[in-house]
């Protein structure tokens, strides 16, 4: 029976015992939850990127049954909608705002560079997951700042690479006339160049047009080797399918970095038959990790792992590595950073370790898109580390 | 064939494919007086449709003939749940309804076809290339685009002068209130006209369909580019928007080949050069 009386005891109690915790427990120990602030797209164009690496950090999180070196992991999710515009504020709400442990995003490379500025400022432990805007590991690069995934300028070197061993010497640029496609050329062209190719010319066309017959005649007035190309989504579908209309491809070999082809390989159809690209992760990459880490995915999701997931994954392989050198305490920063920073482990694709502007150092792999899949046909690079030009460890 | 004559194709097929989602938006505009921002999401819709229709019957020109009726019901039933609210307010208000019905159906697109872009194979008979140069092919598909654009335009424009629902629609944009003394009830025509104008977006989106492929935010560049060539040809003027779409068409074509840093502001060059020249457009009425 409960009456009034019991109930303010009761109330009280409870009351009073929250108030308590925090004397009660010993002075050393912190709050047992872990607090993971997610920043990734859950709407827009992005939403499935953010999807696959949600999943892969949800899976490695469930592995570890919930802990990661001993603590209670709590997710808290933010969608940023993949606008730049609103990332200021989303990033403050999860640093400030909710006073996440450490900070794993995104996908879109405008809202990961407004979100590094705060966590710079900040020197939280940050992971990106995607965002391959060069500057990333390069003049904003950070202590506190780890990329799992690639640049932008580094994935166009391994295509360079690749390229220059098939015995390609002149070569024609098509891109976008954005930041990422200029970085994927820059990259490419950089390598190209140093390794003894020749750029014909480097077509642009204003962001994202799509209207590709004019620049493909003149393509096919050039005549060169190779002709390596960049677009994304809608467009690199139309590009593709274009380029084989206009016979192109029986003459004139199409690479590209891998995301040329991301998504679209069975929408390509036959139009896709022999496109070219680098990438550093296959789905069929033959190494226990990826063996296991496709299983496991595939009994949770009922869906192969892409890339994304892939770099979710490796996120979390990351931040573990962390932890466990502080013993999940995550007040002793420098020794976790450094700990991260000095990380290697196997990785789905590959041996992974960090360069020393906190990108990755991996195997590229190149692989010919068939029958609406990219088979894996060699390796375009190893143990790449990209441009670290500007980097200042400050 | 040299590198021009092959731009000057190029920019034709380009411009006659525009011409189609123009004339629907000139029609709208210049008879009803309505800014439609949603023209652009009718030749969206019309891609992803195709997208299911092909699936469904398996050739593009099925698809195409199910898809015009279609098209043109949902257009009356567009313009009896909204557009009839705007003949007698301001630009501003039509604006804003138009843009809300923008959010809308991009969300319906999210909603039933994802956000992945999806292919649609062109049709076996049409798949060939012919060869122009020796390293240059062109895909038969986009001839017959372009002879199918050419006989639309015909059609349209034999409608608008040579026929009885042509002279009506004529004479309901000079004196809507004289031809609704003769008898005629002006909102059926505004209905017609108006479906007549989402029929035209979403059949340059279903033909565009097999090049285009269809994914989020076809439409916003044939929106602006649509707008364009309305204020290039004269508003309401379909012979303006023919000789518009063509002329913008062969820009663009020219303008990434031979002046590719400039490419993103010919058209609107172009523009602004014959707003100078004529500010009501080429057969704009002053």
């Amino acid at each position: 029976m409960i009456n009034r009386r019991r109930l303010l005891i009761l109330a009280g109690a409870a009351g009073a015992s929250t108030i308590a915790a925090p004397f009660v427990r010993p002075s050393w120990a912190q709050s047992n939850t872990l607090k993971i602030g997610l920043l990734l797209p859950s709407s827009g164009t992005y939403a499935p990127l953010g999807e696959a690496i949600t999943r892969a950090v949800e899976l490695y999180a469930k592995q570890q049954e919930g802990k990661l070196a001993g603590r209670d992991i709590v997710f808290v999710k933010v969608d940023d909608a993949s606008e730049p515009a609103k990332a200021t504020e989303n990033t403050t709400k999860l640093i400030s705002g909710e006073k996440v442990d450490v900070l794993v995003g995104t996908v879109h490379s405008g809202v990961a560079m407004a979100m590094a500025k705060i966590a710079r400022e900040d020197g939280l432990p940050t992971l990106v997951p995607n965002a391959g805007v060069d500057a990333l590991t390069r003049g904003a690069c950070a202590p506190n700042i780890f990329r799992t995934s690639f640049g932008n300028g580094q994935i166009g070197d391994a295509t360079g690479q690749a390229m220059l061993k098939a015995g390609i010497k002149r070569a024609v640029t098509v891109t976008w006339k954005y930041a990422a496609g200029e970085e994927m050329v820059g990259g490419f062209k950089k390598a190209f160049i140093a390794g003894g190719g020749e750029i014909i010319k480097d077509i642009t066309l204003p962001f994202p047009d799509v209207e590709f017959q004019s620049i493909l005649a003149e393509v096919g007035s050039l005549k060169p080797d190779a002709v390596y190309s960049f677009f994304a989504g809608g467009g690199a579908l139309k590009f593709i399918k274009d380029y084989a209309g206009a016979r192109l491809n029986e003459r004139i070999p199409l690479w590209g970095p891998g995301f040329l082809t991301d998504g679209i390989e069975k929408a390509a159809g036959s139009a896709g038959d022999g496109v070219k690209t680098a990438l550093h992760y296959v789905e069929s990459l033959d190494n226990p990790e990826n063996k296991k880490f496709s299983e496991e995915f595939m009994a949770a999701y009922k869906v192969t792992p892409d890339v994304y997931a892939v770099q979710g994954w490796d996120a979390m392989q990351l931040l573990r590595i962390g932890l466990e050198a502080v013993g999940g305490d995550t007040k002793k920063r420098p020794e976790m950073l450094v700990a991260m920073r000095n990380a290697s482990f196997d990785s789905p694709r590959g041996p992974f370790k960090l360069g020393p502007s906190h990108n990755p150092i991996q195997n590229f792999y190149l692989r010919e898109l068939r029958g609406g899949e990219n088979k894996l046909i060699g390796i375009a690079a190893e143990k790449l580390a990209g441009d670290t030009t500007g980097c200042k460890m400050t | 064939m040299s590198l021009v004559l092959v731009q000057i194709l190029n920019g034709l097929q380009y411009g006659l494919l525009l011409f189609l989602a123009a004339s629907g938006l000139t029609l709208v505009f210049g008879i009803l007086g309505v800014i439609n921002l949603a023209h652009g999401s009718f030749y969206m819709l019309g891609a992803y449709l195709a997208v299911t229709l092909t699936a469904q019957f398996g050739d593009i020109f099925v698809a195409l003939a199910v898809g015009i009726p279609l098209a043109f019901l949902f257009g009356a039933a567009i313009e009896w749940l909204f557009i009839r609210h705007l003949y007698k307010r301001d630009h501003l208000q039509q604006v804003l309804l138009t843009f809300a019905l923008i959010l809308v159906f991009r969300e319906v697109q999210q909603t039933l076809w994802g956000n992945h872009p999806l292919s649609i194979p062109t049709p076996s008979y049409l798949s060939s290339s012919i060869a122009l140069t020796p390293d240059l092919g062109y895909p038969v598909y986009r001839f017959a685009l372009m002879a199918i654009c050419v006989a639309l335009a015909l059609a349209m424009m034999f409608v608008i002068q040579r026929t009885r629902v042509g002279r009506l629609i004529r004479a309901a944009e000079s004196n809507p209130e004289m031809v609704e003394a003769l008898g005629y009830d002006s909102r059926i025509l505004y209905r017609m006209v108006f479906a007549a104008g989402v029929t035209l977006a979403a059949a340059a989106g279903i033909l565009a369909a097999p090049i285009e492929s269809a994914y989020p935010g076809i439409g916003d560049r044939v929106l602006i580019i649509s707008f364009v060539i309305v204020v290039v040809g004269g508003i309401g003027s379909i012979r303006g928007a023919f000789l518009g779409s063509l002329l913008i068409g062969l820009a663009d074509a020219f303008g990434k080949v031979f002046v590719p840093e400039f490419s993103s502001v010919l058209i609107y060059a172009v523009m602004a050069l014959i707003l100078v020249v004529r500010p009501s457009g080429l057969f704009g009425r002053a």
